[in-house]
């Protein structure tokens, strides 16, 4: 079903805001052109010839992932729970990405795959490869889809465009970019579209602090509000600690709670996406050194410690600032909303926009939306195409022929998987929180493949077969897990084990993650492992110390070495934690 | 792996000169809305706020610019003087 355009919009836009957004997709179009005259072999337009410095990478890192779920998704997320949502980042992020720069990141650039998929099968053949390399294809086709849906929506509700139109256009950029330059390309406009997204929600931010009288005053009327609706709201002190954050977990005990935010979210969940998710390491693997490798991830997590403050902080301030958005929160339903079914939380910060930004402002505040959910599209797709191209057509379907076939299948997947996100976004439409489950079903797949990839990495006694038991029988687990909860799976959960919400996606996690180390222990304890000599840059104790650092790293200045960088980032996230 | 050749023409379009660009021509676009559009200032609590984003976008724009100019990227493939 295609809906009627609004009469009215949401958002009011002057000729002089729709100036900005087409100068961004002007400059967008642009890179494509250029790189294109820049891609010469597959090297090139999958990993962007390895030529990328560390700090170009690291805010792509992060800008990967700045997309639908994390600008919407958080600001909701502020706007429902207030502070706790911070978990998310400082728990849920910082301390995994760490980790694959520190320790992962030398096996994934030393070894010269192309995907992380390919690592898998230099490590455990073909089996585990082979499950991994068709779910991961699977899954970025369903998210595209998502970003997809969620942009085509926000055209739809700012502009009034037919939500159909808005999808097609919405993918025809996407395609032409991608398509023209490659990898380079969409890392150069990550980078770009992360500046447009700050310039965009950083004058959000502090209107909305002015607005609302600062972060006292911010204080004052969360706590207003609470006690108004003591039956609705959360108490203003669960808004406004981070810890023990039981209103996001569903635990009724606060020791549980935090259990279940470092142990499920910050272990398992965090480590399982950030260090085996394709579409982030891809990035890394672009720079130009091992070291620069390393740094990519490190660097990101600076921005990245600091994007809570103008994602959460701007929902907080709608949930107390923005009429609609505080009805609500006081336990109303409002009419309007983004979708026009109805306000929900995620049309916090595009209610925040209308109601403090001028025409001009507004333009860039659009663009900045827009740039983000293109570019988790086009991550997705990207990561996609890598994999199809080599993990499933040259592996299993046609091999040994030249590079520049592959580089042709490369196009092709690209374009095939733009118009079947067209699908997808519309199989999306249909599901009001497809998100929810989306995540979660990540969350079983994350969680199992992490437990492998670590088991794998640091014992070499770990099998082949292991490596595909471990994997099939941890997703298995989580998702047996998932029906078993009150509401994992919605209807089709049977509600035995009493857990909902995050708290249920984390418990599933968990026991994917248990059930894949224990499994693999056993089946390598019984099968045959493969020989020492080619496990070399592949497992920690046969790889060559000299192997895993950059020799040119020691010459560098302190604040260029991989392990000073990290060290302050973990420094900063702890002080937050006690902070907020 | 890329060919010491190659990596020559990785500088070619320089990200810091792009971001740097679009920045400041959204910079001006905004300050001359301050200086002659609406400021719609029952919106911003008094703010100018087209103004001052304006002149912030302006500054980080030149800035990129300028560091683009100043340091360009270093042939051949030790990449060090763009590293952060």
């Amino acid at each position: 079903m295609v809906p009627p355009p609004l009469a009215t919009t949401l958002i009011d836009a002057a000729p002089i805001d729709y100036l900005i957004v087409a100068l961004y997709f002007a400059v967008v179009l642009g890179i494509g052109v250029v790189a294109r005259r820049q891609v010469s072999d597959s090297v090139d337009f999958f990993l962007s010839g390895r030529s990328l410095p560390a700090w170009v990478t690291g805010l792509a890192f992060v800008s990967a992932n700045l997309g639908a779920v994390e600008i919407m998704g958080m600001s909701a997320n502020g706007a429902q729970f207030g502070l706790p949502a911070v978990h998310y980042f400082w728990i849920g992020a910082i301390p995994a990405m760490l980790f694959l720069g520190v320790v992962m990141m030398p096996f994934y650039y030393g070894s010269k795959v192309r995907s992380v998929p390919e690592f898998m099968r230099r490590r455990f053949g073909t089996g585990a490869h082979l499950v991994n390399a068709l779910s991961f294809a699977l899954a970025q086709l369903l998210i595209a889809g998502v970003n997809l849906y969620l942009l085509g929506s926000i055209v739809h509700a700012l502009l009034g465009w037919p939500l159909w139109v808005a999808l097609i256009v919405a993918a025809v950029i996407v395609l032409s970019y991608i398509t023209l330059g490659g990898l380079s390309a969409a890392i150069y406009n990550e980078v770009l579209q992360f500046f447009v997204i700050v310039a965009a929600l950083l004058p959000l931010t502090l209107l909305g602090l002015h607005r609302v009288g600062g972060w006292n005053g911010l204080q004052d009327k969360i706590t207003a509000a609470a006690n108004a609706n003591p039956g609705t709201i959360a108490p203003a002190a669960d808004q406004l600690n981070s810890w023990p954050g039981t209103a996001l977990t569903g635990f009724s005990s606060d020791f549980l709670s935090v259990v279940g935010i470092v142990f499920g979210l910050g272990f398992v969940l965090s480590f399982g996406y950030w260090t085996t998710n394709f579409v982030e390491v891809q990035r890394a693997m672009a720079t130009d050194s091992i070291s620069s490798a390393r740094k990519t991830p490190i660097i990101g997590a600076f921005p990245k410690i600091l994007v809570p403050f103008i994602t959460i902080l701007p929902g907080m301030i709608a949930a107390v600032y923005v009429t609609e958005i505080a009805d609500l929160k006081a336990g109303q339903s409002v009419p309007g909303g983004a979708s026009g079914d109805g306000v929900t939380y995620n049309d916090a910060l595009i209610y925040l926009m209308r109601d403090l930004l001028p025409n001009g402002l507004l333009g860039l505040a659009i663009t900045g939306l827009l740039a983000a959910f293109m570019a988790g599209m086009a991550a997705n797709i990207s990561a996609f195409n890598t994999v199809l191209s080599y993990d499933l057509w040259q592996q299993y379907v046609v091999k040994d022929r030249a590079d520049d076939y592959y580089l042709k299948v490369g196009r092709l997947a690209t374009v095939a998987a733009t118009v079947i996100a067209i699908f997808t976004a519309t199989l999306a439409a249909n599901f009001s929180n497809i998100m929810n489950y989306l995540q979660t079903l990540f969350g079983f797949f994350n969680a199992p493949l992490f437990a492998t990839f670590i088991l794998g990495m640091f014992w070499k006694r770990m099998t082949a077969t292991a490596g595909w038991v471990g994997l099939s029988a941890g997703t298995l687990s989580a998702v047996l897990v998932a029906f078993l909860s009150e509401d994992a799976f919605g209807s089709l959960s049977t509600g035995l084990i009493p857990v909902s919400g995050q708290g249920a996606s984390f418990v599933a996690a968990g026991a994917a993650f248990v059930v894949d180390i224990v499994l693999s222990v056993v089946v390598s304890l019984v099968t045959k492992p493969k020989p020492a000599e080619e496990l070399r840059g592949l497992v920690y104790s046969e790889t060559a110390r000299e192997d895993l650092v950059d020799p040119a790293e020691a010459g560098y200045p302190w604040y260029r070495r991989t392990m000073p960088l990290a060290g302050i980032a973990l420094v900063v996230v702890v002080a937050l934690n006690f902070a907020f | 792996m890329a060919s010491p050749g190659r990596t020559r023409t990785a500088g070619l379009f320089d990200i810091r000169t792009i971001i740097g660009g679009l920045l400041g021509v959204y910079g001006v676009l905004l300050t001359l809305m301050g200086l002659f559009g609406d400021a719609e200032e029952e919106k911003t609590g008094g703010i100018n706020a087209n103004l001052w984003a304006g002149l912030v976008l302006l500054v980080v724009g030149v800035a990129f610019v300028a560091w683009a100019r100043l340091r360009p990227v270093q042939v051949p493939a030790d990449a060090g003087a763009d590293d952060a």
